[in-house]
């Protein structure tokens, strides 16, 4: 048995030397097999990434082209009067500039007390930390429900301000449950045990220590964070009434899926179809204009998504 | 005691945005007035419950919200796991990667988009799908947008083109796991490719399967509201109607369903009864879960 084995990782080895020189001859099956495989591979792919393709054509087209459905993967009669319209429409501007500030300052909450919260229940040594990681851990499974919190924040004073959109989810219990589980089992007890011999305390072991050695986790759940900012529009429609507060999700809403556009001046005159199709091209513009920043940043730090949805799996 | 006091804002923030919202949920056994608010409210006992369990549409949000979510459970999990399993069998790695990059591009597209893309699809008029139905059929194309099964479908379909490869990342990397050397051996002893994913990759990747499917059961009851909520119209709501959208229109939207005022009461009714079934869900699935295997929720 034994030295069959050891003849098998022979053979293994051979064939491994066998692969990093010529590639080996693959049999008749393993070809056809391979061959199906590139096909569907290949097929899933172009069925994500044609509907991209197809609104990016179609937001450079005429507006005539699109509604006639000329349009197949690249622009017909190249126009940016799509973007001129979006570029001229106040209510995209203020979006954004209302999304990137609901970003940025949400994102710096969520994570700063997610750390606060996560680094002392990572710890062994606090008492009570199964009461306290159960207090969290336990609104991941049940909530008081959307009029309950509404009527708090409204009490609170919160409601029409930019607190309801940055405080309420201020903590995810999820997420602060994958940073407790990344300190525990990456930050090591000997680093505190020195630490402290050496005087430092809790708040100087957090800075000068924890945070350094937890970048990539940070940016993995900053990330999570920022994407879920950018792309919500349920608080701001629950609780925002004034439109210089909206996000952009929110104006989205308002033009895409209940088309409320304002039609531009000069097309009074023209007919109906016309409208339509401005309106028409419009949408696809915006579509471009509201998800190309996302989708041209993403694979730079795609990694980081990636490390997320796996430090996610482990279970703290 | 530096220790706690980095507990001071969590425990804060848990308490008052979490917790005394569960206290405001005894709404559901008072009828709200404005002056009461949600202390001194009149107690009525289980009314609210009565109320919403007698209504025509708790039937239908309850088996609409059951239907879309076991549907994409069911349609939606086989599809990251193919695509993962033929992903691994790939050698070339430039390749490879133009095809993850993009295929979890459409997980970063903003629901609002998604759906405003899909309006523009689907439309009847002038979209690509109406183009093309009246091309090859010869005929005004029918509204999907407008049909209860329409509706379901294109909820199904349009998450799981945004999301087949986005799932598959974590199958991806329980396979990157699995020993070359069984490869290997198992292809010296004649194996074939097909043979090898057969009887090597799907057993490697059969027990996260399982847990995937095991923690998607314990949110069946939690369908999103934004995406349905987006998709909705007054054609399709017999259909589309779920208990998340249904909880918010009874508490802030005017004249839908049982009355013709909103009703805070029962829209936390409504709530409550979703939270008390979640819990209860995911107590059974962590069970089940414990009994699989070590793996528990928490």
């Amino acid at each position: 048995m034994r030295s069959k084995n050891r003849l098998n990782m022979r053979e293994v080895r051979a064939l491994r030397a066998d692969r990093r020189g010529t590639a080996i001859a693959l049999a008749r099956s393993d070809r056809i097999f391979l061959a199906v495989v590139y096909g569907i591979i290949l097929l899933g792919t172009l069925i994500v990434l044609y509907p991209l393709l197809y609104v990016l054509a179609a937001s450079f087209s005429s507006p005539s082209a699109v509604t006639q459905g000329r349009v197949v993967i690249w622009p017909v009669e190249f126009t940016l009067a799509g973007y001129k319209q979006v570029l001229a429409y106040q209510r995209v501007g203020i979006g954004y500039r209302n999304t990137i500030f609901y970003t940025l300052a949400g994102t710096t909450i969520n994570v700063f007390v997610t750390l606060i919260c996560a680094y002392p229940l990572s710890r062994k040594g606090l008492p009570h930390r199964n009461f306290f990681t159960f207090l969290f851990a336990f609104t991941m499974m049940f909530g008081g429900g959307l009029m309950p919190t509404y009527l708090l924040l409204n009490r609170l004073g919160m409601v029409n301000t930019v607190w309801a959109i940055l405080i309420p989810g201020a903590l995810s219990a999820y997420q602060m449950i994958v940073v407790r589980t990344f300190f525990a089992s990456t930050i090591p007890d000997d680093l505190l045990e020195s630490a402290k011999i050496d005087g430092c305390n809790d708040y100087q072991f957090f800075w000068y220590f924890v945070l350094p050695l937890s970048t990539a986790v940070i940016a993995v759940i900053g990330l999570q964070y920022a994407v879920g900012h950018w792309n919500s529009y349920f608080s701001a429609m629950i609780y925002l009434q004034n439109p210089d507060l909206y996000p952009l999700q929110v104006f989205l809403r308002e033009i895409l899926v209940m088309s409320q556009i304002d039609t531009p001046e000069f097309m009074d005159d023209h007919a109906a179809e016309a409208i339509q199709s401005m309106k028409n091209l419009i949408k696809y513009a915006l579509i471009v204009v509201s998800t190309a920043p996302i989708l041209s940043i993403y694979p730079l730090i795609q990694k980081y998504f990636v490390k997320g949805v796996m430090i996610g799996s482990i279970k703290g | 005691m530096p220790l706690y006091s980095f507990l001071i804002i969590p425990v804060v923030y848990v308490i008052v945005f979490r917790y005394i919202p569960m206290l405001g949920a005894q709404l559901a056994f008072r009828r709200y007035s404005i002056l009461g608010g949600i202390w001194n409210s009149r107690w009525v006992g289980f009314e609210n419950f009565e109320m919403f369990f007698n209504s025509y549409q708790f039937n239908r949000v309850l088996s609409n919200t059951l239907r879309l979510s076991l549907y994409l459970i069911f349609a939606g999990f086989p599809f990251p796991v193919i695509f993962a399993l033929l992903l691994n069998t790939i050698r070339a790695r430039r390749f490879k990667r133009v095809v993850q990059t993009v295929t979890y591009m459409p997980h970063f597209i903003s629901t609002t988009v998604l759906v405003g893309i899909m309006l523009q699809f689907f439309n009847v008029n002038y979209g690509i799908y109406g183009k093309l139905y009246t091309a090859l059929v010869g005929a005004r194309a029918p509204d999907l947008f407008s049909s209860g099964t329409g509706f379901v479908n294109l909820y199904i379909w349009s998450g799981i083109w945004q999301d087949f490869g986005w799932g598959s990342i974590m199958y991806l990397a329980a396979l990157t796991n699995v020993n070359p050397e069984l490869h290997e051996a198992a292809q010296l002893d004649g194996a074939s490719r097909f043979q090898c994913m057969l009887h090597i990759d799907i057993p490697a990747i059969i027990p996260i399967i399982t847990i995937m499917l095991v923690l998607r059961a314990g949110s069946v009851m939690n369908i999103g509201f934004e995406k349905v909520f987006l998709m909705q119209n007054d054609l399709n709501i017999a259909a589309s109607e779920v208990i998340s959208t249904y909880e918010y229109k009874r508490g802030f939207v005017v004249s839908s369903g049982i009355g013709s005022t909103t009703d805070v009461s029962l829209s936390t009714t409504i709530g409550l009864f979703n939270s008390t079934i979640n819990l209860l869900v995911l107590v059974v699935v962590n069970f089940v879960a414990g009994k699989l295997g070590e793996t528990s929720l928490w």
